[in-house]
């Protein structure tokens, strides 16, 4: 039973990642993309995880702090872009 | 002299240590003693960013506070997700706040709780820290929302840091 | 494992699964950027929280080492989500995004 909850869950994280790609590629406006972009990276540390239950191991669990760490750092930096058009004043 | 030993931020060296041992696998002789080196640098090399001494002072309030923001962040989400799969359109407001907390952390969290709790995100605050600016998704009435938050969260903040 | 476990963890699964769905729905189908700023900030992160629990109850009924990285990333979530919503939205406001009419107020002047 585990694995077909597991197998739904990889469906449907992956289709939600697709959904962020397409507001991805249709914007219309910076701050979407940047949001898109944000909740792409957040999906792909969920995928990280059940790929990480599916293999039974915890070794990427590195990996997914590594994202969502790096992650935040990006979508500040680029939130910041837009507002005041450097990063590091 | 005795400031480059010292611990100026106690909160942060005890996360710090603690987010340390949890990251490396399983305590050990090593882990403590560069959890104790991290726990001591970073906050003397982060000194010059704090404001000011944060100034909790009923500390004990704080897991009660937690666990219920922990509670309606989960709510929130059902409520956002009806929302997102009902096939009307939200009827969506800016809202300006007026804050009666005055220390800045306190601020931060209740702004971070506003935007982790139901349909209601902190978008900006004003230069004399006395006006949040609220997006509320779906609302039939602002003042019903600003006393929601007023009543909720900031009462028990501005109880716990006077 | 036994089978509460096992209800338990696919529960949380598709739980979480469900809820990270929803905020990619909102994400692609709300009218406007800041009504789409609630899906991704509230539903998303619940949903990868929900995902971690039940990894975390998963290694921990296969009877390894109890480890609580999973929490440590929910919480960084947790702590990061309004921070990043909240500078995209001042980023927004500078950069002047439309609104849909049906908006009551207006964003404030950057």
């Amino acid at each position: 039973m585990m694995t077909i909850a597991l197998n739904l869950t990889i469906a449907m994280v992956t289709l939600a990642a697709l959904l962020n790609v397409y507001r991805l590629i249709k914007g219309p406006d910076e701050p979407d993309r940047v949001l898109a972009i944000d909740t792409l990276y957040i999906n792909a540390i969920a995928l990280i995880i059940l790929l990480g239950i599916t293999l039974g191991t915890r070794m990427y669990l590195e990996s997914a702090l590594l994202i969502a760490v790096m992650g935040f750092v990006s979508t500040v930096a680029m939130a910041k872009y837009l507002k005041r058009g450097s990063v590091i004043e | 002299m005795f400031d480059r030993l010292s611990f100026p931020q106690p909160w942060l060296s005890l996360i710090l240590f603690t987010t340390w041992q949890i990251l490396s696998d399983g305590v050990s002789g090593g882990s403590v003693v560069l959890g104790l080196i991290l726990a001591w640098l970073i906050p003397q090399m982060t000194h010059g960013f704090w404001p000011e001494r944060p100034v909790f002072v009923k500390t004990w309030r704080m897991p009660t506070y937690i666990l219920r923001v922990l509670k309606d962040i989960v709510v929130a989400s059902f409520s956002v997700a009806w929302l997102i799969l009902s096939p009307r359109r939200p009827r969506p407001a800016f809202i300006s706040y007026p804050l009666k907390l005055e220390h800045p952390l306190a601020i931060s969290i209740l702004a971070s709780t506003i935007s982790l709790t139901p349909g209601t995100v902190s978008a900006d605050i004003s230069d004399d820290n006395k006006t949040l600016l609220i997006h509320a998704l779906d609302t039939t009435s602002v003042q019903e929302v600003i006393d929601a938050i007023h009543n909720r969260y900031e009462k028990p903040l501005m109880e716990m840091f006077q | 494992m036994s089978p509460f476990a096992e209800y338990a963890i696919s529960a949380l699964l598709l739980f979480g699964g469900g809820f990270t769905l929803i905020g990619a729905i909102g994400l692609a189908r709300l009218p406007d950027f800041y009504t789409r700023l609630h899906g991704p900030t509230k539903a998303t992160t619940v949903g990868v929280g929900a995902i971690m629990l039940s990894s975390v109850i998963y290694f921990s009924a296969m009877g390894e080492d109890i480890d609580i990285s999973e929490i440590l990333i929910t919480v960084f979530l947790l702590m990061t989500a309004p921070v990043s919503a909240n500078m995209l939205a001042k980023a927004a406001m500078h950069i002047g995004v439309k609104t849909v009419e049906s908006t009551e107020g207006n964003p404030w002047e950057q």
